[in-house]
């Protein structure tokens, strides 16, 4: 119900809530540094030395990251490059579409757990076909948001501390994508349906 | 699991690759993306260091400790291992936080801290711990509020209200998050999952309990 009023009065009121959006974005970084650097010197923190220690770090995480990142993106990036993603759309295309999946948005739903950049270039191109506020625009742009590049996620996040036994992680993150994206799809259905 | 999806992915791209003919795009992908995966973490090597360092001037000013009580009654029930008011609590709001206001520069150096500091409590520094999953869930399907990328683009594109997804967004990233994380709790109950927890061995080494 919330969803149906933000929907139809974001026109309305467009000016004054984007104003509001990009206001909040540009000052939030700002106001947490300052929040954070003002209690600093209230609790007599020797911010320089402080933030030169901490900063030390950056370089050994980003290289540590190395290896993973590469493992997971080089498998994404062939699987994309041979065609199995048609094959896979094929196949499960007349199952999605019982539920009310348009033809379109179902290569989106797939890319979304492995490609991030792959995901926003399909989106951009059905944005730019069926327009931002055709049903199937609305649809890709929410799933877009829905959920994160699970294998990024895991690559990045387990790779910086060198962790190779995920456990039940990829399962817990691919159960979260799915429910994401039906999510989304639902909801459109909803409030733009 | 990981290791079945990576040789799925590899074996099927090389044999879809060679019934399509495309296998010389499958190994020119292979070269790209590798250079891709370097470039991308050399990226994050400045954006690390910033956040690391303004992290750590957090830690000692309070903030991280403050934080960490706010949020202590949730704490418990998603992370029970963590130790009351360790650093990580703290660290893992303030990515959480990052995440949900669309800062996505910040919420990554973040997050990596929040696991730097569950991997001090991981006696088995390979296998990832109960905690580090809920985390990880709540990040693979963190909540969105304001898809910042996506919105960026529907203005570009001329829409009549590029905010109109917001509220979607919104519903759909909750309920993958919610999800994710409940996903999560009910699958480290399996037998085998939660056999392999570094947890779980150190407290069987040491009560000699056979489960």
């Amino acid at each position: 119900m919330i969803c149906n009023i933000l929907a139809s009065n974001g026109t309305v009121e467009k000016s004054a809530f984007l104003e509001f959006m990009q206001g909040f974005s540009t000052f939030a970084i700002p106001v947490i540094l300052f929040v954070v650097l003002v209690l600093a010197i209230i609790n007599k923190v020797k911010v320089y030395e402080v933030f030169v220690d901490g900063a030390k770090e950056g370089f050994n995480v980003a290289v540590r990251i190395i290896p993973y990142l590469v493992a997971i993106l080089v498998a994404i990036g062939m699987f994309r490059a041979s065609g199995a993603m048609g094959y896979l759309i094929k196949i499960l295309s007349p199952v999605t579409s019982l539920i009310g999946m348009p033809a379109e948005a179902l290569p989106v739903a797939l890319m979304r757990p492995l490609s991030g950049s792959g995901t926003l270039g399909m989106v951009t191109e059905l944005l730019k076909e069926h327009g931002p506020s055709s049903f199937i625009g609305r649809l890709t742009s929410t799933m877009f948001g829905s959920t994160e590049t699970t294998f990024y996620v895991l690559a990045v996040y387990f790779g910086s501390v060198g962790i190779k036994r995920t456990r039940h992680a990829v399962a817990a993150g691919l159960i979260g994508d799915t429910a994401g994206l039906l999510a989304a799809l639902f909801i459109c259905h909803i409030v733009f349906g | 699991m990981l290791n079945y999806i990576w040789i799925g992915l590899m074996l099927i791209s090389l044999i879809v690759g060679a019934i399509t003919g495309n296998l010389p795009a499958v190994t020119d992908a292979a070269i790209e993306y590798a250079a891709t995966a370097v470039d991308i973490a050399l990226g994050l090597i400045g954006i690390m260091a910033f956040w690391l360092g303004i992290m750590k001037i957090a830690e000692k000013g309070g903030i991280i400790r403050l934080l960490s009580r706010l949020i202590r009654p949730l704490a418990r029930f998603l992370f029970p291992d963590i130790p009351k008011d360790h650093p990580a609590i703290g660290s893992i709001m303030m990515n959480v936080v990052a995440n949900w206001l669309g800062l996505s520069n910040a919420a990554t150096p973040l997050g990596l801290k929040a696991m730097e500091e569950l991997q001090e409590l991981n006696p088995d520094k390979e296998t990832a711990t109960n905690a580090q999953v809920i985390f990880l869930a709540i990040n693979t399907a963190s909540i969105t509020i304001i898809p910042m990328t996506i919105i960026a683009i529907r203005t570009e594109l001329g829409a009549a209200n590029p905010f109109e997804i917001i509220s979607t967004g919104i519903f759909a990233s909750t309920v993958a998050c919610i999800t994710a994380v409940t996903a999560a709790k009910l699958l480290q109950r399996i037998p085998s999952i939660k056999k392999s927890n570094p947890l779980n061995k150190k407290n069987k080494a040491e009560a000699n309990d056979d489960m």
